[in-house]
């Protein structure tokens, strides 16, 4: 934001450095005097707990790469060694997992936070954009991680996700190669999933540099969507902020430390405790629930269109699901910001939310079994054609029929009008 | 300034000895970074040992007819299924208009050998394995997203494109078959 740093240097060496290397400006402005504004409700803490989920899982991955052998034949007792043997190994590798998962319940409500507040439009069109990009090296780093440890459901995982690639036309056989080192998924598979799971997160780390900066330059969104208009609208984001996020991550941690010490493989599948066999597939096989939707998506295309088959089809469906999101600050074509203030949105919103559950929902369920009377594929057809129009029809169409509330004047008016009513 | 035309200077009306050079130069430097780029990416393709594999020999008189058994080659599980007559009639009065991907039952098997069904084991779809005697159609079905094969291998119904995938192969006698 504009207002400028009131960091003067305390003694002679702080002036020294920030003649030099301005660090502690730097810091004061941006961790300590940041402007936020003051009506943020508990939906914008997920920022700060997605930066500890990912320190988490930094810290306990390196922990587990000591223990971790990548080779076809070791990885998986490696790592039931590293549960069994290791000091503390059990809870190490239990938080690494769990916390795979609650990284992602952290993200998907950060993802809708931002698109019921319209936290993606102008000025914020960048930051949304590096987060959609944040969101698919977390899609694949957690995917080569699953596959490490060499489990049935960890080898056929590998196998059909890189398979999608194998569907592009002319180059994907090749490609499909190149990306497995052999024919099929193998040892140079495991080997290099290893190598870049680690390289990952330190990618993901730089993005959310960029993202924060790109935060800092427009200031944050808020629940009215409103702009902030003058210091009278803004907290500094220490002590107000920090110690908001700090209670929302201690609140975060009570069920990641549940699912840690009680349920540590209740998320998980039970066919990836068998070592990986490349001849048969489990009867029935899911990804992890973060990519069920998805994946349901996937599913949902088993019929021809034109020329494209239908596992080409589904391909550009599955991708098309995520690469949508780069467009939506243009696809929404309301100039209201928040849905508090658009009565018709509001229910189109809470639909794309039943849906996209009920996408997950469906994502898991036998593709030749039934869901509310209705076979799958079709319900899946369903809901995947819901997903898509929300985006190409309902958000560019809709603020053409909406009569949206009136907005308050400011952020300070709003918090205060509330207070007085 | 808007009716005052400004004047791009060129250095002159045709390319100079320097806009050459220029050129030239980065046109050298993309090559040299291509050229180091590429066994960065190469590595990445299957390697010596991998491609070693390529070529197996299988004896097939243990199978009993109905049969099918999985064996290995390059990595990939491959199917030997031994047709009961019934498997063969069927799969040869099929129309071909009943096919996805249409093919007679003559171009999946060798001919004198119509018993011997050897195909790539990896659903056409997204490349699980499928149960056999299982599905529709009296072949396979695959549990990962609900594709039935029928007893010539050939895809029936779901979101397999394409019919299991034959290997290239040979009888080198009645019994013995080299695969790759
Ligand atoms: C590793 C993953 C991520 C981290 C660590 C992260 C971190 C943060 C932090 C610290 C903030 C500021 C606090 C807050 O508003 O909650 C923020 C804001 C934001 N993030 Fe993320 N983020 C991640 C992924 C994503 C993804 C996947 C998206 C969207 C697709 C996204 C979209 C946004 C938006 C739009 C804002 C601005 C919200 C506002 O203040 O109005 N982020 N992020
Ligand atoms: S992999 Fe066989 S149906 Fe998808």
């Amino acid at each position: 934001m504009s207002e400028h740093s009131t960091y003067t240097p305390g003694n002679p060496f702080s002036k020294w450095l920030d003649d030099r290397l301005p660090i502690i400006r730097f810091s004061k402005e941006h961790l300590l005097d940041y402007p936020t504004p003051k009506n943020l409700n508990y939906w914008w803490t997920f920022g700060a707990i997605l930066v500890v989920m990912l320190v988490i899982q930094i810290v306990t991955g390196i922990i587990l790469a000591m223990h971790y052998t990548p080779n076809i034949a070791m990885a998986f007792d490696s790592v039931e060694l590293l549960r069994r043997d290791v000091n503390s190994g059990r809870v190490l590798q239990a938080a690494h997992a769990v916390g795979a998962s609650m990284f992602f319940v952290a993200v998907y409500i950060h993802i809708f936070r931002g698109l019921f507040f319209g936290s993606y439009k102008s000025p914020r069109e960048v930051l949304w954009i590096l987060g959609v990009l944040l969101f698919v090296l977390m899609i694949t780093t957690a995917f080569m991680g699953y596959v490490l440890p060499w489990g049935q459901m960890s080898f056929w995982a590998a196998t059909v996700i890189t398979n999608i690639i194998g569907a592009v036309p002319f180059v994907g056989e090749s490609v499909l190669q190149l990306l497995r080192g052999g024919f099929a998924v193998g040892n140079p598979t495991l080997n290099r999933f290893f190598s870049l799971h680690y390289l990952l997160p330190f990618i993901i780390a730089a993005v959310v540099v960029l993202h924060i900066w790109a935060l800092h330059v427009p200031g944050n969104n808020n629940p009215t969507g409103v702009d902030v208009k003058s210091t009278r609208d803004t907290v500094p984001f220490h002590p107000y902020i920090t110690m908001k996020d700090l209670y929302a991550v201690v609140l975060f941690m009570i069920p990641f430390a549940w699912f840690v010490f009680f349920a540590p493989d209740i998320l998980g599948h039970p066919d990836n405790y068998i070592m990986a066999n490349s001849q048969v597939t489990p009867a029935h096989i899911v990804p992890e629930w973060y990519f069920l939707p998805f994946y349901a998506i996937l599913r949902a295309v088993d019929f021809n269109i034109l020329f494209i088959d239908s596992k080409l089809g589904g391909v550009i469906f599955f991708a098309g699901a995520i690469v949508v999101l780069f467009f939506v600050p243009w696809l929404d074509r309301s100039p209201v910001r928040s849905g508090l203030f658009r009565p018709l949105f509001k229910w189109f919103y809470a639909l794309f939310v039943i849906n996209f559950i009920g996408l997950a929902y469906l994502g898991a369920a036998p593709a030749d079994g039934r869901v509310l009377g209705i076979d799958v594929p079709t319900f899946s057809k369903i809901c995947t054609a819901y997903y898509f129009i929300y985006f190409l029809v309902i958000l560019p169409i809709l603020p053409r029929f909406e009569t949206t509330r009136p907005l308050p004047a400011s952020i300070s008016e709003n918090v205060l009008g509330k207070a007085h009513a | 300034m808007a009716d005052q035309p400004t004047q791009v200077q060129h250095d002159g009306p045709t390319p100079s000895r320097r806009d050459f050079i220029y050129v030239a130069s980065g046109a050298v430097g993309a090559v040299g970074v291509a050229l180091v780029a590429w066994p960065l990416i190469d590595q990445l393709n299957p390697d010596a040992s991998v491609k070693a594999l390529a070529s197996i020999e299988f004896d097939l008189s243990g199978i009993e007819e109905g049969q099918t058994l999985t064996i290995m080659w390059r990595g990939l599980p491959v199917f030997v299924r031994h047709r009961t007559a019934d498997n063969i009639t069927v799969a040869q009065n099929t129309p071909l208009t009943d096919l996805k991907d249409p093919e007679p039952d003559s171009a999946r098997v060798k001919e004198g050998h119509e018993q011997w069904l050897i195909m790539i084991a990896n659903c056409t779809h997204l490349g699980c394995i499928p149960v056999g005697d299982a599905g529709d159609f009296g072949g396979w079905f695959c549990p990962c997203h609900g594709s039935h094969y029928d007893t010539a291998g050939r895809v029936r119904k779901g979101p397999a494109p394409k019919n299991l995938v034959l290997p290239p192969y040979d009888f080198v006698s009645d019994t013995l078959v080299q695969i790759g």
